[in-house]
C-alpha cells in the first residue's frame, strides 16, 4: 500500500519548456492554455506541465502515454539531463533542481542508472567494459569494478559474453547489457526509458518477466516509461498517464481500468483487453477434491464419483503436483486388479501460475476437457481453472457478454459453448 | 561624378605584415633556426642508414598497419626512386610532410574539438577554415619568405597553414557524429565533460579524425612540392630545377616520385584508421 511506503522521488510544479523564452510560455501554462496553443502562439515547445507526484521506495512506477506526451522529457528531467524550467525535485528530500554541476554529477553517479530504448551501449567497448562505464567514471580500481560488473552480467544472464563486444549480440541480450550497465552501479532508482519497446515481442515478455523477477530480488525503486498499456499494466504497481505535457491520472492498473479520471483516459483504456489484466489466480477454484500418490484406484474412482468429476489432479501428501488421472483409465486398473494409482499418473499436464493472465489459459482449456492446475512457486497445487470458472471470472469482470471482441486470439468466444467441462465446476 | 577611390587593401595587409615581422622577427628567427638544425638532423639520420634498409623498414612497416599489398607497393616504389637516384630528395620531402603534419595535427585536432564542443568557437572556427582552404596556396609563400627567411621553415609555415583545415574539420565532425544517445548515456552515468570526451566521443571519432589526418598528409605532400620555390629541398626542387632547365624527362622523373610517395603515406595512414575499432565494432 503506497500510504505505508516511504516516498524515494517527490516531484512538486514540475515544468520543462524546450526553447528560448520559457517566461512566456509558463504565463500562458498559468492561464491554462494547452500545449498546442502555446506553440503556435510562441514558438515554445512545452515538454513537462507542471507535474506533481511520488515515486515509492521499491515499487516499479510506470509512466505512460503516446509518443509527445511528455513522458521522456519527465523521466529526463529526473536526473536533469533536461534541465528543468521550473518545480521541484527531491530525491531523499534533498531538492536537485538547484545543485550546482559538481554535485548533479555525484547524484547521478549515485543515485541513478538509466536504460535506454536503443540501448546506447559504446561499440567501442568489450561488454564488460560497457558494464564498468559507471563504476569507472567513480575511480573505481580495475578489479573491483571487474568483479562488481561480473555479477551484474551473473544478474541478467550475460555471464561468458564479458569479452564480446555490443555488435555480436542480438537486441535482446543488447538491452540486458544495458540493464547490467545500470544495475552495476547499484543505483537506487533505475530508469528505464521505453527500455523494451525497441524489442521484438517474444523477448519483450521474457524481459518484462525478468524485471518483475529482478525488481522483487532487489527492491529497486524502478521508473519505466512505455508507450504500451499492456506493458504498464504488467510491471506498474502504479501507472502515471500523461498527455499533451499534463498529467491525466496517476493510480493502480486497476484504478485506472475501472475509475478513469477523465473522458482520455477511459478512451485509451477503452482499448485494453481486460482478460490481460485478469489472472489465473483470480478466476482459479479451489481443488477441494485432489488424489493422492498413495491413493489406490477405487479410492480415485470414489472421490470422483462423489464430486461428479471425470479428472482429478494428483499431488504428493505436500500437495506438489504429480499430474492428473482419469476415470477410464483408473475403471481399468480397477478391473486388472491394481492396488495403486502411480503407473497410470499422467504427468504431461501443464501447470500455470497464479500470476498468468486468463487469455493465456484459453487456447489449453478450448483443447479438450483437462483443467489447467495452478501451483505456486514450490509446485504446490493452489487450485484448478475449468472452463466455468474461467467464464464466471470474466462475466464478473463485465466482460463475458456484450462486444464480441474479448480476445482475437481465443479460437471459440468462451461465451459460446459452456457446457462440455461442466462437471468439472461442481 | 562621384570618384571611389580604390581601397589600398594591399598596402594595408604589408603594414601589418611588416608591423608582424618586426615584433616577432627574434622569435621567429629562433624557431627558424631551431627548425632547420631539427630538419637537416632529421634527414641527416635518415641517410645515415643505407636507402635499402631505410626502404626494407619502410616496407616492413607498412606490412604491420595496412597489410601485404601496401607493403609490396612500398617496396617497389620506394625501390624505384632509389634506382632514379632520388632517395635524398625523397628523404627530404618526407621530413618536411611528417614535420608540417604533426604540427597541423597538434594545433588542428584541439581546434577541431573546441569547435565541436563550442558552438560560439565553430562560428569563429569555420569561415576562417573557408579562408584558408580558398586561398590560393602560393599566396602562403609570400609572408612566409619575411618571417622565416627563404628555406624549409617558411615552407613548412605555409604547408601547416595550408594542410591544417582538413584535420580541424574532420575532428569536428568525428565527434559531432558520436550519436546523441551514447553522449547522453555518457551524461546519465555522471560523466564528467573531459570523462565524455577522453572516453566516448574521441574513441568514437578516431576513424574521422584520421581520415582528417590522411587529407592532410595528402595536402602538406602537395604544397612541400610548390614551396620548392621559396627554397624548400626536395622532390619539388627537383621539378623546379626541371622546369627551369627545360628538362621535361627529369621533371617527370620526380613528378613519378611524389606520386609513389603519395600513394605509399595514403595507404598506410588508412591502414591505421582502418585498424582502430570503429562504430561497426
Amino acid at each position: 500500500m503506497p500510504e505505508e511506503q516511504s516516498v524515494k522521488i517527490a516531484v512538486r510544479g514540475l515544468t520543462k519548456v524546450f526553447g528560448d523564452e520559457p517566461e512566456r510560455a509558463l504565463e500562458l501554462l498559468r492561464q491554462g492554455e494547452t500545449k498546442q496553443t502555446i506553440l503556435e502562439r510562441t514558438g515554445q515547445a512545452v515538454g513537462v506541465a507542471d507535474a506533481s507526484f511520488d515515486v515509492y521506495e521499491g515499487e516499479i512506477l510506470v509512466v505512460m502515454g503516446l509518443s509527445g506526451s511528455g513522458k521522456s522529457s519527465l523521466i529526463r528531467c529526473l536526473n536533469r539531463l533536461n534541465e528543468p524550467t521550473c518545480g521541484e525535485i527531491l530525491i531523499d528530500g534533498q531538492d536537485i533542481v538547484g545543485l550546482d554541476h559538481r554535485a548533479l554529477l555525484e547524484v547521478r553517479r549515485r543515485k541513478f542508472g538509466m536504460v535506454f530504448q536503443h540501448f546506447a551501449l559504446f561499440p567501442h567497448r568489450t561488454i564488460r567494459e560497457n558494464v564498468e562505464y559507471g563504476l569507472e567514471i567513480q575511480g573505481m580500481a580495475p578489479e573491483a569494478r571487474a568483479e562488481k560488473a561480473l555479477v551484474a552480467l551473473r544478474q541478467v544472464g550475460l555471464e561468458g559474453w564479458e569479452n564480446a563486444t555490443p555488435g555480436q549480440l542480438s537486441g535482446g541480450m543488447q538491452q540486458r547489457v544495458g540493464l547490467a550497465r545500470a544495475l552495476a552501479v547499484d543505483p537506487d532508482v533505475l530508469l528505464m526509458d521505453e527500455a523494451f519497446s525497441a524489442l521484438d515481442p517474444l523477448i519483450r515478455r521474457d524481459m518484462q518477466q525478468e524485471l518483475v523477477a529482478l525488481q522483487n530480488r532487489m527492491q529497486k525503486t524502478i521508473v519505466f516509461i512505455t508507450h504500451d498499456l499492456d506493458e504498464a499494466l504488467f510491471l506498474g504497481n502504479r501507472i502515471i498517464l500523461m498527455k499533451d505535457a499534463r498529467i491525466e491520472q496517476v493510480g493502480s492498473a486497476e484504478d485506472i481500468l475501472s475509475n478513469p479520471a477523465t473522458a482520455y483516459v477511459e478512451r485509451f483504456v477503452a482499448e485494453v483487453d481486460k482478460t490481460k489484466v485478469l489472472t489465473a489466480g483470480a478466476v482459479m477454484r479451489r481443488a477441494r477434491t485432489v488424489a493422492f500418490t498413495t491413493d489406490g484406484p477405487r479410492t480415485v474412482l470414489r472421490k470422483m464419483e462423489d464430486e461428479d468429476l471425470n479428472v482429478l489432479c494428483v499431488v504428493e501428501g505436500d500437495f506438489r503436483l504429480r499430474g492428473i488421472v482419469r476415470d477410464e483409465t483408473a475403471l481399468a486398473a480397477v478391473q486388472r486388479g491394481a492396488r495403486s494409482i502411480q503407473d497410470i499418473i499422467e504427468p504431461g499436464i501443464e501447470p500455470v501460475s497464479p500470476e498468468t493472465p486468463v487469455r493465456d489459459l484459453f487456447g489449453p482449456l478450448a483443447a479438450g476437457p483437462l483443467p489447467a492446475p495452478v501451483i505456486d512457486e514450490a509446485g504446490r497445487l493452489k487450485g484448478i481453472v475449468v472452463r466455468a470458472s474461467l467464464l464466471q471470472g470474466l462475466a464478473e469482470a463485465g466482460l463475458a457478454n456484450g462486444n464480441g471482441s474479448v480476445e482475437p486470439e481465443t479460437p471459440e468466444a468462451p461465451a459460446s459453448e459452456p457446457s462440455a467441462t461442466e462437471e468439472h465446476a461442481a | 561624378m562621384i570618384e571611389i577611390p580604390r581601397l589600398p587593401l594591399a598596402d594595408w595587409i604589408d603594414a601589418g605584415l611588416d608591423v608582424l615581422t618586426d615584433q616577432f622577427a627574434t622569435a621567429t628567427k629562433i624557431v627558424s633556426n631551431l627548425m632547420e638544425t631539427g630538419i637537416e638532423g632529421a634527414v641527416e639520420t635518415l641517410m645515415w642508414l643505407p636507402p635499402w634498409a631505410s626502404i626494407l623498414l619502410i616496407s616492413l612497416l607498412a606490412w604491420r598497419l595496412a597489410g601485404a599489398r601496401t607493403a609490396v607497393l612500398a617496396l617497389l616504389g620506394l625501390g624505384l626512386l632509389w634506382n632514379l637516384g632520388l632517395w635524398e630528395p625523397t628523404l627530404q620531402t618526407l621530413v618536411l610532410v611528417l614535420i608540417a603534419t604533426l604540427i597541423a595535427v597538434l594545433i588542428g585536432a584541439p581546434l577541431g574539438i573546441l569547435a565541436a564542443l563550442s558552438p560560439t568557437a565553430y562560428r569563429i572556427v569555420f569561415p576562417v577554415l573557408d579562408f584558408m582552404q580558398t586561398m590560393p596556396a602560393f599566396v602562403y609563400l609570400i609572408p612566409a619568405i619575411p618571417f622565416f627567411g627563404l628555406g624549409p621553415v617558411a615552407a613548412v609555415f605555409s604547408t601547416v597553414i595550408f594542410a591544417m583545415p582538413p584535420a580541424i574539420r574532420l575532428t569536428t565532425l568525428g565527434i559531432r557524429q558520436v550519436p546523441a544517445d551514447l553522449v547522453e548515456a555518457a551524461d546519465a552515468f555522471g560523466s564528467t565533460r573531459w570523462q565524455k570526451l577522453a572516453k566516448v566521443q574521441l574513441p568514437l571519432a578516431v576513424p574521422t579524425i584520421m581520415a582528417g589526418i590522411n587529407q592532410t598528409i595528402m595536402l602538406a605532400l602537395s604544397m612541400v612540392v610548390i614551396a620548392a620555390m621559396i627554397g624548400a629541398q626536395g622532390l619539388g626542387g627537383e621539378v623546379w630545377r626541371a622546369i627551369q632547365r627545360n628538362e621535361a624527362g627529369m621533371g617527370f622523373e620526380a613528378g613519378l616520385a611524389v606520386v609513389i610517395l603519395a600513394m605509399v603515406l595514403d595507404r598506410i595512414t588508412q591502414g591505421i584508421g582502418r585498424r582502430n575499432p570503429s562504430r561497426a565494432g
